[in-house]
């Protein structure tokens, strides 16, 4: 039955997404994380690295930002500026989140 | 004993339904949630059991969902039905409504304002079957103004709730009276004469409101004419002046609704090389406008990167101000609210989107 594998290759998997919280410094490197280690390093470093660049953009915009949310349908990805670097917060999002009432905090 | 309501949701994912059948079953009419995964189950529980609304996912194998809906309509034409599903294409939205579906909805509008959408729900299903369902389905291509004109002629008593994506108006009427109108943040006339510019939608009658306070005066007849009368200056501007005042009119109609809703600065990025930002109320355009399309674009590449889904909007704060990037048509549209400023921001800027090009 190997030639079945062959021919359509494996299970579609799913990639989970992260949660939780990482720090990175002002080179977009990863100073700590409380992601899983299942979930790919070299993503949360695209993460690092968007999200400083368009911290950076805004101050180059006259536009200094302390917070910065991406809401997407299933993650929200709040950073929060620090000396340069940033902390980031990985949250998914479920149906069943009541998500309404909470844009301006990630703790909320 | 009263009956319970009986909701069929059709949709090929398994996972899917099994989530809704959790949702549907807490509405407060503790309706009877059934769940097919392919047409033709879903046609036989409706021929056993007395369905009041069929919930159908449009992308299926074998029989899609507008087929389905096609062979509901014709054979089931009193059974309630929505779409919900998670093609964001304007076209199949408007197949499904001329196919007669009463509401269309996308899966993520669905988990995001989960409570409006089950308030809906439950209204489709409060008319009992016999009762409330006299009358009608499915007009088409009629502008709201035939609509209104029916509903006064017919000396109807209604409040009419007219949905332009993000935007919800309602005119309310009485004995065939106009008696007030709310629509993007105004009221009375002034709402009135800015619904009827709005080209495309859908509405819904909901119950008469009789206490409801008068606004406008005029009769129904004065205020389409003039209506008419406006939107025809509008659409063929004869001589300078009257461009210069049909541009006018729409600047403080734009000041005029950013005051309103406390607005700081909106800018209006159009894709690039595609015309130039409008802003009011910010310096620094080019500036603020190339950081907008940046981060549209680099968090629409990082949501696919991560599979997140689609980008609903970006915010950010400082000590003085919140601003808010949402995307409405091609244009990105970048709203500075207060620092203080509270409530469903994200929602406001998508309104203000909405009605800046109408």
């Amino acid at each position: 039955m190997g030639f079945l594998k062959k021919l359509f290759g494996g299970l579609a998997t799913v990639q989970q997404l992260p949660s939780g919280t990482i720090t990175v410094d002002r080179n977009g490197h990863i100073v700590t994380s409380t992601v899983s280690t299942q979930y790919p390093k070299k993503l949360l470093q695209v993460i690092g690295h968007d999200v400083l660049e368009l911290l950076r953009e805004a101050r180059a915009a006259q536009m200094p930002l302390a917070e910065l949310s991406l809401h997407f349908g299933s993650l929200r990805i709040t950073a929060r500026e620090l000396r340069g670097g940033a902390i980031i917060f990985l949250l998914p999002q479920t149906a069943l989140l009541p998500t309404p009432q909470s844009y301006n905090s990630p703790h909320a | 004993m009263e009956q319970r309501n009986k909701i069929l949701v059709l949709d090929d994912d398994n996972d899917w339904l099994l989530l809704c059948r959790d949702l549907f079953s807490t509405l407060p009419s503790q309706p009877e949630v059934f769940t097919a995964n392919a047409a033709r189950k879903a046609l036989t529980i409706i021929e056993a059991e007395k369905i009041r609304l069929l919930i159908c996912d449009l992308k299926m194998p074998r029989i899609d969902g507008l087929q389905m809906l096609a062979i509901v309509r014709r054979r089931f034409p009193g059974l309630r039905t929505v779409v919900l599903s998670a093609l964001e294409d304007e076209e199949y939205r408007s197949r499904a409504y001329s196919l007669g579906v009463d509401l269309f909805w996308l899966k993520t509008e669905m988990q995001r304002n989960s409570k409006f959408f089950n308030e809906c729900l439950e209204s489709l299903m409060s008319n009992r079957a016999g009762e409330g369902d006299t009358g009608f389905r499915g007009i088409q291509s009629k502008s709201l103004m035939d609509i209104i004109q029916m509903e006064c002629l017919s000396r109807s008593s209604t409040v009419l709730r007219i949905t332009r994506g993000p935007l919800v108006a309602k005119v309310w009427i009485q004995d065939g009276e106009l008696v007030d109108a709310e629509c993007e943040g105004a009221r009375g006339e002034a709402a009135f004469q800015r619904l009827l510019a709005w080209k495309s939608g859908s509405f819904e009658n909901l119950p008469p409101e009789p206490n409801r306070e008068h606004t406008i005066q005029k009769s129904v007849n004065a205020l389409l004419l003039e209506s008419a009368q406006t939107m025809d200056e509008n659409a063929n501007p004869v001589g300078q002046e009257s461009i210069e005042n049909a541009a006018h009119r729409k600047t403080i109609w734009k000041l005029s609704q950013l005051t309103r809703e406390g607005v700081d600065f909106i800018l209006a990025v159009p894709p690039e090389g595609q015309g130039e930002p409008e802003a009011i109320g910010t310096q620094g355009v080019a500036s603020i406008a190339h950081w907008s399309r940046r981060a549209d674009e680099i968090s629409r590449r990082l949501g696919e990167k991560l599979e997140a889904g689609p980008l609903s909007h970006v915010s950010g704060q400082n000590l003085e101000r919140q601003v808010l990037l949402v995307s409405h048509g091609d244009k990105a549209f970048l709203v500075g609210w207060p620092g203080d400023a509270s409530g469903n921001l994200p929602e406001k800027t998508r309104k203000i989107a909405a009605s800046w090009d109408s």
